[in-house]
């Protein structure tokens, strides 16, 4: 409202934009990526190839962490749910029922997606911070009762043999490409999202739930489709996991490191961006490498770098690359370019606020 | 009989539960801060009473004067070092951030102490039992524990419906901005708060561990079990929540009968059960923000 010049009429003069010119050059680079990156398994290692699929699971859940949290305003404790639901899935329904592997992926997707809807209904009966530990106890509640079904190898958990006919350098190659084509999945569907009316409605919700409620957005139902799409996200990077190690097992898959991890990720790499779960995957990835040497330590140190990133440093590593949103590889706003005459000389010229809040 | 001995051992457990739970009830009413390193917090208090226990030889009991006012500085300086300066940034931030110390304080607890299960001494008392009738006798040291946690939430209670600083605390809940204009600085009342708010969990953390063993890895558990019995209790309500921790207790001990392994699987499902059908819990405050 205090921003009259922004305009989203679209007139002789005016001109609405979704690219910049640092969107153009970050597809660029982005589409480069995509393009080499399927060609790594003749060339890279095996152990690199390893490395860089738990760099995509991380982006992945990171990346619906942050659909979550940073834009739909639902600070979760309990995404491990859905990766547990994932990992379980993908070997259950590729070992006990004997579908191939990559058909198990999706199936065991959607089946995560289809449990998160009941969930949902009793999560969104807290908010804030009852909200997280909510979630946590319902994750917890899914990881001890996956725990007390024989079929799911109880609290021992179960070794999956999808690749059990395949050499472990093809398996490692196919992972990776099933990890690839997650992770890209993921970041897409976010920013398609994002870029709908839906994500505007999103940014609207997480600026002011109210005040949105009564301009139209349907706030619950919005918020319930972004929970669901976030646990089929998180699942997806169960799947990923499980098909690198080859196990799954309660304690571990339904662990709330994951939401540690998902959550430094995020805070580090700048909360409410497409580009800072990646930013702050990669980060935490380097560090986790760098410092796993120092044992419990780097868990100290990545949480003090979390605390003081929240206090000071709100927008994260990526907003400060940025300058504060400058610059956009995914853009999700809406650029007006408004010559400066216009402004108050034609009484014809209906000038609307700007539906994009400031700072998106 | 096996049934009302899980009954009265349940009561009793609920009494620690409410203990724990009174803390992040308070901090929640004055500040609306859940402060989800509540649990991790507990468990630095247990850990700092083994080390005053073992650095000098004194009892647990008298490490508890010790420990509460520890705990509380802790919990001011946290205030005014961390929690303060998120509030003005609202939205997630002072969730981030306290979740951010809850891994700190745990991997910190893990590094200096090992992962090892660990107890604080207390002597005889251990196993020292009220016989009542047949096979049921209450433990001392849970009924200790219990009354403890009636005492604590019935202080509180007053504390904050009589004293100056309760009537300050109630009035920055309500509208931080008048607050000051009535020249009091809320973010002292916050601090101070939070100061008693760590005191009680200074306490919890003490019987927390001399009723059982703890790892650093408990907080969690601890977080989350304070959380049900603050919902099932009814957000707001004090005596509420000295309800739900028995109710929580109670579940569990019930659970625990029927099969060990089903104890806190049964507690998190009346918690659900609660959510789906009486969502304000079983004591609701009439106001709810």
């Amino acid at each position: 409202m205090n921003e009259p010049i922004h305009t989203s009429v679209v007139h002789n003069h005016a001109k609405v934009r979704r690219t910049t010119r640092s969107s153009w050059i970050g597809f660029g680079v982005l589409a480069l990526l995509v393009l080499v990156a399927p060609a790594v398994p003749y060339v890279l290692n095996r152990g690199t190839q390893g490395s860089l699929v738990t760099l995509f699971s991380l982006i992945t859940m990171a990346t619906m962490w942050n659909l979550l949290a940073g834009y739909g305003g639902m600070l979760s404790v309990g995404q491990q749910a859905y990766i547990g639901i994932g990992a379980y899935a993908l070997v259950y329904i590729s070992d006990q029922i004997g579908l191939d592997p990559f058909m198990a992926v999706p199936i065991a997707v959607v089946i995560a997606g289809l449990i998160s809807i009941p969930i949902s209904y009793l999560a969104f009966r807290l908010q804030g911070g009852y909200f997280a530990i909510g979630t946590w106890v319902i994750a917890e509640v899914i990881g001890l009762i996956v725990m007390q079904i024989p079929a799911l190898g109880g609290g021992i958990g179960l070794t999956f043999h999808g690749f059990a006919g395949l050499t472990a350098g093809r398996r490692i190659g196919y992972v990776y490409w099933l990890s690839l084509a997650g992770v890209i999945v993921a970041v897409l569907v976010t920013y398609l999202i994002m870029r709908s009316r839906l994500g505007l409605g999103f940014t609207a919700i997480r600026d002011d739930a109210t005040a949105a409620g009564s301009l139209g957005v349907r706030v619950t139902a919005s918020k319930r489709f972004v929970f669901v799409v976030a646990a089929m996200g998180c699942a997806l990077a169960g799947t990923m996991i499980t098909a690198s190690t080859l196990r799954v097992q309660p304690d571990s898959m339904f662990s709330v490191n994951y939401s540690v991890f998902m959550i430094f990720i995020v805070v580090i790499g700048g909360l409410g961006t497409i580009e800072g779960p990646i930013l702050g995957a990669i980060v935490f990835f380097a560090l986790q490498q760098w410092l796993s040497s120092l044992g419990a330590w780097y868990l100290v140190i990545l949480g003090v770098i979390a605390i003081l990133v929240t206090l000071f440093l709100p927008r994260g590593l990526w907003g400060l690359i940025s300058g504060n949103g400058r610059i956009r590889l995914f853009p999700v706003g809406y650029h007006v370019t408004t010559p400066a005459h216009l402004f108050g000389i034609d009484k014809h010229d209906e000038v609307e606020p700007d539906p994009q809040p400031s700072g998106a | 009989m096996v049934w009302i001995n899980a009954l009265v051992q349940g009561i009793l457990l609920g009494g620690l539960y409410a203990l724990l739970a009174a803390g992040l009830s308070l901090m929640f009413g004055v500040m609306r801060i859940v402060n989800l390193a509540h649990g991790a917090l507990a468990v630095l208090a247990a850990y700092i009473g083994l080390a005053i226990v073992q650095a000098t030889g004194i009892s647990s009991w008298l490490a508890i004067v010790a420990v509460v006012p520890i705990m509380a500085a802790v919990g001011y300086v946290l205030q005014w070092g961390i929690f303060n300066r998120t509030l003005s940034q609202g939205g997630l931030a002072p969730l981030l951030a306290a979740f951010g110390l809850s891994v700190v304080i745990t991997q910190l607890l893990q590094l200096k102490f090992t992962a090892d299960s660990r107890s604080l001494p207390t002597g005889d008392l251990s196993i020292a039992s009220i016989h009542i009738t047949g096979d049921l006798s209450i433990g001392v040291l849970p009924l200790i524990t219990f009354v403890a946690g009636v005492l604590v939430i019935f202080g509180l209670q007053m504390f904050i419906s009589k004293a100056p600083l309760g009537r300050a605390m109630r009035a920055a809940s309500d509208d931080p901005a008048t607050v000051r204009l009535m020249g009091i600085d809320n973010r002292q009342v916050y601090a101070l708060s939070t100061a008693i708010a760590l005191g009680t969990v200074g306490l919890a953390g003490m019987f927390l561990g001399m009723r059982g063993n703890f790892d650093p890895y408990y907080g969690g558990a601890m977080l989350i079990f304070a959380f049900e019995a603050v919902i099932i209790g009814g957000l707001g309500s004090l005596w509420g929540t000295l309800v739900g921790g028995m109710v929580l207790g109670v579940a569990q001990a019930i659970g625990s009968q029927i099969n060990p392994s089903y104890g806190i699987l049964i507690g998190h499902l009346v918690f659900l059960v609660i959510l789906a059908f009486r969502p304000t819990g079983l004591l609701p405050k009439a106001v709810t923000t």
